[in-house]
């Protein structure tokens, strides 16, 4: 026997229903075949043996019809309508179908239908425009791959490999006449001068070895009368192993120098070249005794 | 026992004088006995490290002539896995394709690029101004918002109005993480990932905003048949002559199958030295896929798709 309103009282009110969902203001009801969604009396398709819903299958609506004389056979219990896809011919069909029901279920089929047909509107226009793809990252793939990224750019020396296709670039010709760089002269000058850097640094530390006196107050004359010096690269390579050299030794010579080599760096470079002129001058006559002293820090 | 003798004296008067040196340490000043073992193990180290060497090198002298070649370090790019698609230059077959291909109508001078730069939808801060500093590196770019549309319907509206090139950025969590460049007049349409974006502003040691000058255009290390098509592909973004007045090159590096883009200004001071200087934004690519004709993602016809597991299987294989 079917008693809604006992039906109602125990889910509705007092026990358990599976189907109902509590928030704080309202109550849903899950059930598949409820109309409205919403846990009311006049919703609830348990407590209603009359009742009625627009179900919506692959963009075709349906109308299930239930009734009291089915309650008994579960397995038939749903009547199922397939409603015309025309829009007005579908109100009719259910005006037809729910003829003599409460007007309640009437109205809300017809709304439910609406929404439905509303929703496969929009769906279907939805596809015709761009669809956003969602692609999944792998973590560890990402990983690897920023790494292997950071591993790349440093093999590559971008720098480096820039400078050195300009420069390719230069000499090959393709900027003509821009930059006018005399090319063969300077090239055997500058040579020249990377030569004389190397063999002097090499008898310089000979000579720390040996302790000259007299070298240090001929430099500081040499230093006045210095006229410009044209090459500063050759000056700052020079004055780098200079001061290398100079920090081994603790010999006097070194620590007079020391405060003039620390003095502005528009001299000392200069002083460098003096150094290495005057030696150059000095050394040739000299011979190598005693090997170099190799270069440690102490940590 | 004072050995001084009167020469030492003078040395004892300069010397606070003048210049002192800073107080050498040494390691067994170090109070702390566990760190004082590290740093006397490291100064071990380092001195059985300069011994070695000094070993080698005699044994290296002792030989003379006879001693075996230095070896070279083996590096991933000594190692790599020879491609047999890797393109010599009197290629006669690469030279013909070349002659047909579609950046033809480029090398032939009878088009200039021209460049259209969009976003994904809803383009966060960093990519707007992402895609306006690449307007201001590629001569003849404009900047549109896109709106939503669909770039299959874009794709006639800018070759109607004379573009050469689009250029999407995609972006995901606020950063650019993705390019297509599409070129034109039905040609083939690169999508790559772009990494490790660094704006103007997060450049060290920048110099001045780019110029409207054409730059020079390096491209390295394309060897393959696919990363000379890629480097067509970035030729043809530029136009044909570089204005040597601004002094402004950009750079496609290809290192292991990443693309690096760097935008400079150079001075050269000498004949063997030149200055470069960074400007610009900076990021890398990595080609994802190539297709051949415009953006179609469902009907397209893929000339390469990247595979990751044909790449994890050996270290040194690189595809560009």
């Amino acid at each position: 026997m079917q008693h809604d309103d006992v039906i109602w009282d125990v889910i509705g009110n007092r026990a358990f229903c599976s189907f109902k969902v509590k928030t704080k203001v309202q109550n849903f009801c899950r059930n598949e075949y409820n109309i409205t969604g919403l846990c009311n009396r006049s919703s609830c398709p348990l407590a209603n043996s009359q009742y009625a819903t627009i179900r919506e299958e692959k963009g075709q609506c349906f109308l299930y019809m239930k009734v009291i004389e089915r309650a008994a056979f579960p397995a038939r219990m749903w009547e199922k309508v397939k409603l015309s896809k025309n829009y007005e011919k579908a109100l009719e069909q259910i005006d037809q179908n729910l003829i003599y029901w409460p007007r309640f279920i009437r109205h809300k089929c017809k709304q439910r239908f609406t929404k439905i047909t509303q929703y496969l509107i929009r769906i279907r226009k939805l596809t015709l425009k761009r669809q956003r793809k969602l692609v999944p990252l792998s973590r560890k793939v990402e990983a690897r791959e920023k790494r292997k990224e950071e591993k790349a750019l440093i093999a590559a020396q971008l720098d480096n490999a820039i400078e050195k296709e300009l420069l390719e670039r230069l000499k090959q010709g393709t900027y003509g006449d821009i930059y006018n760089f005399p090319i063969h002269a300077f090239d055997k000058a500058l040579e020249h001068q990377d030569e004389e850097s190397e063999t002097d640094s090499e008898e310089e530390e000979d000579d720390e070895d040996v302790g000259k006196k007299e070298f240090v107050a001929e430099d500081e004359i040499e230093e006045s009368d210095l006229s410009d010096f044209e090459d500063m690269d050759n000056l700052k390579a020079g004055s780098d192993e200079h001061e290398e050299s100079s920090e081994e030794d603790e010999s006097e010579e070194e620590m007079e120098e020391e405060p003039e080599a620390s003095g502005s760096k528009g001299k000392m470079p200069l002083k460098g070249a003096v150094f290495r002129k005057k030696r150059a001058y000095v050394e040739i006559e000299y011979e190598q005794e005693m090997e170099p002293v190799p270069k440690s820090k102490a940590t | 026992m004072n050995v001084k003798c009167c020469n030492c004296e003078p040395e004892h008067v300069d010397a606070p004088a003048e210049f002192s040196f800073p107080p050498t340490f040494s390691v067994s000043e170090i109070k702390n006995k566990q760190r004082r073992h590290l740093m006397f193990m490291k100064l071990k180290q380092e001195k059985r490290k300069v011994a070695m060497k000094k070993k080698k090198k005699k044994e290296r002298d002792a030989l003379g002539d006879k001693a075996p070649p230095k070896e070279v370090p083996k590096t991933i790019e000594n190692q790599r896995v020879y491609d047999e698609t890797t393109v010599n230059p009197e290629d006669e077959e690469v030279a013909f394709d070349e002659g047909t291909d579609e950046f033809s109508a480029y090398f032939n001078r009878l088009t200039n690029p021209k460049v259209l730069i969009t976003t994904s939808d809803r383009p966060r801060g960093r990519t707007v101004r992402f895609c306006n500093q690449l307007a201001t590196v590629i001569p003849d770019a404009h900047v549109y918002y896109r709106r939503g549309l669909a770039l299959k319907k874009v794709i006639p509206q800018c070759i109607a109005r004379g573009f050469t090139y689009l250029m999407v950025i995609n972006e995901d969590r606020k950063v650019p993480n993705g390019m297509v460049l599409c070129h034109l007049p039905d040609g083939p349409t690169a999508h790559f990932k772009v990494s490790s974006v660094r704006l103007r502003k997060e450049m060290k040691r920048r110099g001045k905003d780019p110029t409207e000058h054409s730059p020079e255009v390096i491209l390295n290390n394309f060897t393959t048949r696919l990363g000379h098509s890629m480097g067509r592909l970035f030729a043809a973004l530029f136009p044909h002559d570089p204005q040597f007045v601004g002094r402004q090159v950009a750079t496609f590096h290809n290192q292991r199958d990443f693309i690096f883009f760097r935008f400079h200004r150079y001075i050269f001071k000498n004949e063997k030295r030149v200055g470069i200087q960074e400007l610009g934004p900076r990021f890398t690519l990595k080609l994802r896929s190539l297709q051949k004709g415009t953006f179609d993602s469902k009907f397209g016809e893929y000339e390469w798709v990247l595979k990751r597991h044909e790449n994890d299987v050996c270290r040194r294989r690189f595809n560009l």
